[in-house]
């Protein structure tokens, strides 16, 4: 056997396995939601029809395909009750997503600028964390911002209110919750950049005679785009899906679409209605990853 | 006596005989009038208890070319990025016109600084590198289209305006952080290591043309190296550095013919050294006595050694060999500095050969001579008896 096999056989195997990964977890389970959320809800185990079975014969798989239909797609846009959940989603991953980005960019630098051996301190401190689970961490708000939880005592106590303050269940508390889970996601890929980047340039451009905000505005900040791209959608996409945070921390008057798929199928058992919308808004989010991929490929194709 | 003459004769036979500006005091600015553009005067550095630089001090006259050689880790960049203004010095002054600069910030110096590995804002195309500092100044639009035009030009880039410097060649690269770092007309240009990256042809030319700019805009420069042949090719002075100190500040041909100090001699250019004790003392004349090379006769030196250690230098060029034998030529005989050895070793360098020649006394010199013919007539053969003479001004006395 030739070296070159040697090594090609294994490799190829390699390079395999992430699709292999993707058809199995990622593509499959999709095309079970996408048949889902073409059927019609049913009283029934499962709760929709048509159900396959392929042991009935070509003429009943043929049937149960003419079944399907698009009615699910229609109710999505005619009920405004969606359309709201996707609008605020959208809304509170941009605004969320804003504030990170103002939060993490300042960590990020600072932490870029510290002497080396302070830096994996820091990055540590950033990690650490995810040490504790997520939920949690969630739980552990709620304790805090409950009527009579630490920050409503310590409050009291320093005399700042003289009545405890409502923050569970608001708006604050959820855009809280959102900035304190992500907030790494936002720093770790802003940090990565900024860590690695030349700081020779930096002087260079002080040598030029541009004050310091000159030379972060013109020099540093348009070399970090590609970490703050990457920072922006690692904290955006999940946003926009996200359920945990605002289910136990924002109030009931408004729900994310996260929220109204939880709604449709484990209260309302709407199993098609759940996968439509799950759809739209895997739909929704390729979106901003689709634009990214143009602008890499665009900055690739430039270098070339 | 005739070794003299012969010594003088091949003094006046040299071209440019160095003597006159062998003799002047090195330190002095050539043609200094009044206050240097650039007076650097007792600076330290140090990192950490480490003291990079040392107590430099030094005087910089406008439209000098000045070199800082020294090994890598010596301080060069250090010394650089404190007239940049990216280190402050720990103690010392550095007056530009005058004006102490150790506390402005480094974008509010009239000096500029090529960096180097460039540092070619990448994002940026070369238009708009070179037309960042004339922006940072305030120019109009009309003006900074025409300096970058005119920089484009003096370095020759027309036609890459529109290119990201990943666009380009690694000697482009270079004259694009070239025109960058002239367009603002800096007062003082500090250029570190600027031709590194470039091979050896491009290296050349690049020195040549890095000259004529600097002659055409008549400006100063001072450029780190640690290539000697290019300290001595663009250069009017260089500055040795040794462990953060000032070892030498001289011109090229000082630097070689009257080095300051043994680890000068040795750095700068190759060279035999004798050790040995001075056992007599005519007038401008010294006579050594040596462990490997009998007794030698030099010339005193100008700032005359106080210790009887001494070592007796000479540069491999400056030894002649001979032929041994029956036909001994007239100038070996009466040498005043006469060794006897075989060669062992013969290095063919198109230009030059060098030999090692193993003396009777067990050492080994070195010697180089010019292939002045394309057959080899001249040349020596390894295993040949050889006769190795100098005069007395060819040696330079050092402290040991
Ligand atoms: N920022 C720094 N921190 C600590 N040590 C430094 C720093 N910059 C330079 N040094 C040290 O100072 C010495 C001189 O460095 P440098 O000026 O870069 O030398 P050269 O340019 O002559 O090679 C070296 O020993 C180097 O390790
Ligand atoms: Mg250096």
């Amino acid at each position: 056997m030739s070296a070159r096999a040697i090594f090609t056989r294994p490799a190829r195997l390699a390079a395999i396995v992430p699709y292999l990964w993707m058809v199995l977890f990622f593509l499959v389970p999709f095309g079970f939601v996408m048949k889902i959320s073409l059927s019609q809800t049913a009283i029934a185990q499962p709760p929709y029809t048509p159900a396959f079975d392929l042991t009935a014969g070509l003429a009943a798989i043929g049937d149960a395909l003419a079944a399907l239909s698009l009615d699910n797609f229609r109710l999505l846009i005619s009920d405004d009750l969606y359309l709201l959940s996707y609008l605020r989603s959208l809304f509170v991953a941009v605004v969320s997503t804003g504030i990170l980005l103002l939060i993490g960019y300042p960590i990020a630098y600072g932490m870029a600028r510290l002497p080396r051996r302070w830096q994996g301190i820091a990055m540590m401190l950033v990690i650490v964390p995810f040490w504790t689970s997520f939920l949690i961490r969630i739980y552990a708000w709620i304790n805090i911002l409950q009527h009579d939880g630490l920050l409503n005592r310590v409050l009291l106590a320093l005399h700042l209110v003289s009545q405890p303050v409502v923050w569970l269940s608001t708006e604050s508390a959820m855009y809280l919750g959102i900035i304190y889970s992500y907030l790494p996601f936002m720093i770790l890929p802003l940090y990565a950049t900024l860590a690695k980047m030349d700081r020779a340039l930096e002087e260079a451009a002080a040598d030029l005679g541009a004050s310091p905000f000159k030379v972060f505005w013109l020099v540093t900040f348009p070399l970090s785009l590609p970490g703050v791209a990457a920072g922006v959608l690692l904290c955006f996409i999940p946003i926009v899906g996200e359920f945990v945070i605002p289910d136990l921390l924002a109030g009931s008057n408004a729900l994310m679409i996260g929220q109204t798929l939880w709604l449709e199928f484990f209260t309302n058992k709407d199993w098609p209605v759940a996968s439509a919308a799950a759809v739209f808004l895997l739909v929704l989010l390729l979106i901003p990853l689709l634009v990214y991929d143009r602008l890499q490929r665009r900055q690739f194709e430039e270098v070339k | 006596m005739m070794a003299e003459e012969l010594a003088r004769t091949h003094d006046e036979t040299e071209p440019g005989a160095p003597a006159a500006e062998l003799g002047k005091p090195e330190s002095s600015l050539p043609d200094a009038v009044g206050m240097p553009l650039l007076r650097i005067e007792g600076v330290v550095k140090a990192f950490g208890g480490v003291r990079a630089v040392d107590g430099v001090s030094l005087d910089i006259r406008a439209g000098e070319f000045l070199a800082l050689l020294g090994p890598s880790g010596c301080g060069k960049t250090t010394l650089l990025r404190m007239l940049a203004g990216f280190e402050t010095p720990d103690e010392g002054r550095m007056l530009l016109n005058g004006r102490d600069i150790a506390q402005v910030l480094p974008h509010e110096r009239p000096v500029n600084m090529m960096f180097q590995n460039y540092a070619l804002f990448p994002h940026l195309s070369v238009r708009d590198n070179i037309a960042f500092g004339l922006k940072r100044a305030g120019l109009s639009r009309a003006e900074i289209k025409d300096r970058v035009a005119e920089m484009v030009a003096l370095v020759k880039l027309k036609g890459l305006e529109k290119r990201r410097p990943d666009q380009l060649s690694g000697g482009q690269r270079q004259r694009v952080a070239l025109a960058r770092s002239l367009a603002r007309c800096p007062q003082l240009l500090l250029l570190d290591e600027p031709l590194a990256a470039l091979d050896k042809k491009l290296r050349e030319s690049t020195q040549a043309e890095l000259m004529e700019v600097q002659r055409r805009l008549g400006m100063t420069f001072i450029i780190v190296t640690h290539d000697q042949d290019e300290a001595m090719t663009v250069a009017d002075r260089i500055g040795v550095m040794n462990a953060g100190r000032l070892a030498q500040l001289a011109t090229p041909r000082q630097l070689y013919e009257a080095p300051r100090s043994r680890w000068i001699a040795e750095f700068v250019g190759d060279i035999n050294v004798f050790e040995g004790k001075i056992e007599a003392r005519e007038t401008s004349r010294l006579t050594v006595a040596t462990r490997d090379a009998g007794t030698l006769a030099v010339v005193e030196p100008r700032d005359a050694i106080g210790k009887a250690n001494v070592a007796v230098a000479i540069r491999p060029e400056k030894l002649k060999l001979s032929r041994q034998g029956p036909a001994v030529d007239v100038a070996s005989a009466h040498a005043v500095n006469r060794l006897e050895g075989v060669i062992s070793d013969v290095s063919y360098l198109g230009g030059t050969t060098s030999y090692k020649v193993k003396l009777d006394s067990g050492a080994v010199v070195r010697a180089s001579m010019s292939n002045t013919t394309r057959l080899d007539v001249d040349a020596y053969g390894l295993g040949q008896r050889v006769v190795v003479w100098f005069t007395p001004d060819d040696c330079v006395m050092l402290d040991q």
